[in-house]
């Protein structure tokens, strides 16, 4: 008996957990909607600046889910879709900015950055590569000493 | 060449300091419209007041005019209102109202208390000429040239500084061409 008044709960209570934004949008397979999922995800909210359009509640990202689904359902690219909403509210909700002058370093930065490290430990190697081949060399002085030391041991050892 | 390289990190972050040192301080939610430079969207909505009047994008022809984006859902709408007025009356500038995801009893009712700034209003109640002109949030103002060309937005709400420093300067040089 409590076994069940317990499962009832659960069920009353599970019943509460809702999503917030909650369209409900006919697609004919499942390929188009996760199309549709991919191009809400990469879309940014005008509104909520830090959320896509698929996350964003505020009323102007539902208007362009609606946009994006009814371009959809006419058959549009989805070039052509990104493109009439940047025609409408600017390159801002593009998730992907386009490679161009002013994206320049944004696209580059990483390739800059990982190019740069490479570079210095190449000159970090190449030093101490060059610095290792001519410590070898010991001079006349040099070498002198280290025979006197290495017969100063063996001395010890025999004595 | 040693002391130079000793002195490199120091400089890296001198630099990175005034890149954003320069973001400080910028609104990231003012976003610059992306339909500066375009003629306004088409459309055909119904007048607010008299809903047997159609408008058009021609209604913007042959003079500069301010485009007010407003609803009565909005209460920064409200908070500019005195303004528009004042601006409407004193300085005699013609405001286009687009009354956006309204209902029109309501719309009418905010009028007839506050007063009516707006020389033509145009009806859209599903937001449709809003979603074309980009508009995120009410209310925005547009400057619209003699040709029907968008030329400047302004997100957020309307004051006399914001006439004085960024709207009119506009409309003074636009007007100066025309």
């Amino acid at each position: 008996m409590p076994r069940i008044v317990f499962l009832a709960l659960v069920v009353l209570i599970s019943g509460v957990a809702t999503g917030d934004v909650a369209d409900v949008y006919d697609f004919e397979d499942r390929a188009q909607e996760q199309r549709y999922q991919n191009l809400i995800a990469e879309l940014r909210c005008p509104k909520c600046q830090n959320q896509n359009i698929a996350d964003s509640n505020a009323p102007i990202a539902r208007d362009m889910r609606d946009e994006v689904y009814r371009m959809m359902k006419d058959g549009a690219g989805n070039e052509e879709i990104v493109e009439s909403l940047v025609g409408r509210f600017g390159e801002f909700v593009r998730y992907k900015p386009e490679f161009d002058s002013r994206t320049f370093l944004l696209w580059a930065t990483p390739v800059i950055t990982v190019f740069g490290g490479l570079l210095a430990v190449a000159v970090v190697i190449i030093r101490s590569r060059r610095a290792g081949a001519e410590g070898s060399v010991l001079s006349v002085e040099e070498k002198a000493r280290v025979d006197r030391m290495l017969a100063d041991k063996e001395q010890d050892r025999t004595s | 060449m040693k002391r130079f390289l000793l002195f490199l990190p120091l400089l890296v972050a001198v630099v990175i300091g005034v890149v954003l040192f320069a973001g400080i301080g910028k609104d990231p939610t003012k976003l610059e419209s992306a339909l500066i430079g375009k003629p306004v969207p088409e459309f055909g909505l119904q007048e607010l007041r008299n809903p047997d009047t159609m408008l058009d994008q021609s209604l913007f022809r042959g003079r500069v005019t301010l485009l007010n984006v407003w609803g009565t859902w909005c209460p920064a709408c409200r908070d500019e209102h005195d303004d528009l007025m004042w601006l409407a009356e004193e300085k005699g500038v013609p405001i286009i109202g687009l009354n956006y995801k309204d209902n029109r009893e309501d719309a009418l009712v905010w009028l007839d208390r506050l007063g009516d700034p707006y020389r033509e209003i145009i009806y859209d109640p599903r937001g449709t000429l809003g979603f074309d002109l980009g508009v995120y949030g009410a209310p925005e103002t547009f400057i619209i040239d003699a040709g029907g060309v968008v030329r400047y937005r302004h997100v957020g709400v309307i004051n006399e500084t914001v006439w004085e420093q960024a709207l009119q300067p506009v409309i003074n040089e636009l007007q100066g061409k025309g």
